[in-house]
């Protein structure tokens, strides 16, 4: 099993400039925006996406043809960058960002085009510093080239790009969050309906919001076609995709694969196994919202369909590995704590049920738990997503308070021993 | 301290980059860190006037997002990842070195103001874990005792500049990925390092 290289290859060729634009044009770079520019129209670049069946890389998996066939009409529409890539276990737009912003620009030309569009923000997390000073940089050789700014490639057609560096909120990662992070307000998730920025997004106008990995991708499919990279990966997972792993494996990073191996193949031939030669108690397959596999469930494929009929997601394709030493309750508090933390607040179940989960789960592991804590637990995991179902139902405008609940069922439903264990067989003094 | 013309020509220059004027109160509020170490209440007054919405809408946004501070910060921000990759791989030992090394609880700074210590989710360096950042800039794959000698550093050489690729070579260790590119940029405050706020800097 290999890697595919198609939105990494430029930065493994050109390990020590894949940065400046010089480099990437010697390599083909922004010959897909000249060539849309020149020869297309923008029906034709949007059939090329819908083509490919690319579906968004952010965790929701939405067909980006689709999303960008139905931005409304009007004369401002805005394409903003999800670059607030904070999904616990997460790092592969931060290698996209650093080691070749040029690819992401050339996108930004390509969908600006395809959607009509003159202004476009990239909104990059303010903990990705660096990362943003590259694309920054790369955005003012861009400007210098003509490729962005008035009547670039002599095309008539204008577009201004903004570098927008967020402020430490994890929730900034759901689109109407971010487009109110950007608008100077709070990062509090909006309120649906409208279901789509496309409709009322940015200053309540007409708004793209994609990934970064998603239009990384864009400068490969007008390059190429459609249709040759609907041919990579398997149906409903066309593509290739980088995945980020990282916990206990050997080795850990960012890995670009066609979509369709299983977790066990991509651990071992990517990951070259676990430390110590332990084996796999728990892995988390899409990042810390995504409910729990076990090691017993390592033949699970790595696709979008496959993952969410096994129960859980391949959200933004964080593979986090837990060794047979690993404490899952710690585990799982972290991730609670994590989802306590990012908590807008705006929905009294996800504010409320998330601290209280942190609470309890705080006292089971300073030795103070009670028996009756588990149903507790299960009981306010009910009042966040009531039925503990997956896809989980909700209770809250956004999915962050039913991804605290993710870790605790997981936690139940395969390891709920090891949990009791922690637990005092009989309560001697009873404050409840 | 108000702001001086200066400032105030760099300000109303990031609030022609937006569409609306209140788009650039994120970045304004970055200058007001980097200027005074925290959000401080002459800095809200400024920014209200230059965007024109209310002192308290400024504090609204600002106490929404953990990278604004709302108390002064030592010249060293030590944030230390404690999310899952890092949790996991023992971001706890780091935690508790950095903690006796500067004598401070999470959120605390120290009296001679060398050092602020914050407990912080995910960074983004989960395949380097465990992850620590000073002043927003990453280093990886700091162990337990390379965390120590990273404070020991920054308290006796004092240096102005924090580039990531410096504290990498001498206090990392595995990384998320093959960073590649030679990088000498970094910053000198506790505001991230970024051009368009004018707080990138080169070592």
């Amino acid at each position: 099993m290999k890697e595919t290289l198609l939105l990494t290859k430029h930065m493994r060729e050109n390990p020590q400039d894949s940065h400046l634009i010089d480099i990437y044009e010697k390599n083909n770079g922004y010959n897909a925006a000249r060539k849309v520019l020149k020869e297309n129209n923008p029906g034709e670049v949007i059939e090329e996406i819908k083509d490919s069946n690319i579906r968004g890389r952010g965790g929701a998996g939405f067909p980006t043809g689709v999303k960008w066939g139905f931005l409304a009409e009007d004369q401002e529409r805005y394409l903003v960058i999800n670059g607030d890539e904070s999904e616990p276990g997460t790092f592969k737009d931060r290698i996209l960002l650093e080691r070749d912003p040029h690819q992401l620009i050339e996108g930004i030309i390509v969908t600006s085009f395809a959607s009509n569009i003159s202004k476009a923000f990239i909104y990059i997390r303010g903990e990705y510093a660096k990362p943003a000073r590259r694309v920054q940089d790369a955005v003012e050789q861009a400007y210098e080239k003509g490729y962005l700014g008035k009547n670039i490639f002599n095309s008539g057609k204008d577009l201004d790009v903004v570098v927008h560096l967020g402020a430490g909120a994890y929730i900034c990662g759901e689109e109407t969050a971010l487009l109110n992070s950007l608008e100077g307000r709070r990062g509090e998730p909006r309120l649906k309906p409208p279901y789509f920025p496309a409709v009322k997004g940015l200053y309540n106008k007409p708004t793209l919001v994609n990934n970064v990995e998603t239009i990384s991708s864009v400068p490969w499919i007008i390059n190429n076609s459609g249709k040759d990279y609907s041919k990579l990966g398997v149906e409903g997972s066309t593509g290739t995709r980088i995945f980020s792993l990282s916990g206990h494996v050997n080795n850990p990073g960012n890995f670009e694969i066609e979509m369709g191996c299983s977790f066990g193949e991509f651990i071992d031939t990517f990951g070259k196994g676990i430390k110590d030669n332990k084996s796999v108690k728990a892995y988390i397959p899409g990042g810390a919202s995504a409910p729990w596999f076990t090691g017993s469930q390592l033949d699970i494929k790595m696709t979008i369909d496959d993952v969410a009929d096994a129960g859980s997601m391949l959200g933004s394709g964080a593979v986090v590995v837990m060794d047979e030493d690993t404490n899952l309750v710690l585990a799982a508090k972290s991730i609670v704590s994590f989802f306590a933390h990012e908590s807008c607040g705006q929905c009294t179940p996800c504010r409320e049920g998330t601290t209280w989960l942190e609470m309890i789960l705080d006292r089971i592991a300073s030795g103070r738990g009670r028996t009756s804590d588990i149903d507790l637990l299960l009981d306010v995991c009910d009042n966040i997503s009531p039925g503990l179902a997956w896809p989980p139902k909700m209770t809250t405008i956004c999915p962050l308070g039913p991804s605290a609940v993710s870790p605790i069922t997981s936690l139940m439903g395969s390891f709920r021993d090891e949990v009791e264990s922690l637990l005092p067989k009989k309560v001697l003094i009873n404050n409840e | 301290m108000s702001w001086d013309p200066k400032l105030i020509e760099k300000a109303n220059e990031i609030i022609g980059l937006y569409p609306q004027k209140r788009s650039a109160l994120g970045p304004l509020l970055y200058l007001a860190q980097e200027k005074e170490g925290y959000i401080d209440e002459e800095s809200v007054q400024e920014i209200s006037k230059l965007i024109g919405i209310t002192e308290v809408q400024v504090k609204s946004v600002a106490s929404f997002y953990t990278m604004y501070k709302q108390e002064p910060t030592g010249q060293y921000l030590l944030s230390v990842c404690k999310s899952i990759s890092c949790e996991i791989n023992n971001s706890r030992e780091v935690i508790n070195n950095i903690k006796e090394f500067t004598g401070l609880a999470n959120n605390e700074t120290d009296e001679d103001n060398t050092f602020t210590f914050e407990e912080v989710e995910c960074i983004g360096a989960c395949g380097g874990a465990p992850a620590v950042q000073v002043n927003y800039e990453t280093v990886e794959g700091v162990t337990p005792t390379k965390a120590l000698e990273l404070c020991k550093y920054l308290k006796e050489e004092v240096p102005k500049v924090i580039v990531a690729d410096e504290l990498q070579e001498n206090f990392g260790g595995t990384k998320s990925f093959d960073w590649a590119i030679e990088d000498n940029s970094g910053t000198s405050s506790t505001a991230p390092g970024f051009q368009i706020i004018g707080t990138a800097e080169e070592k």
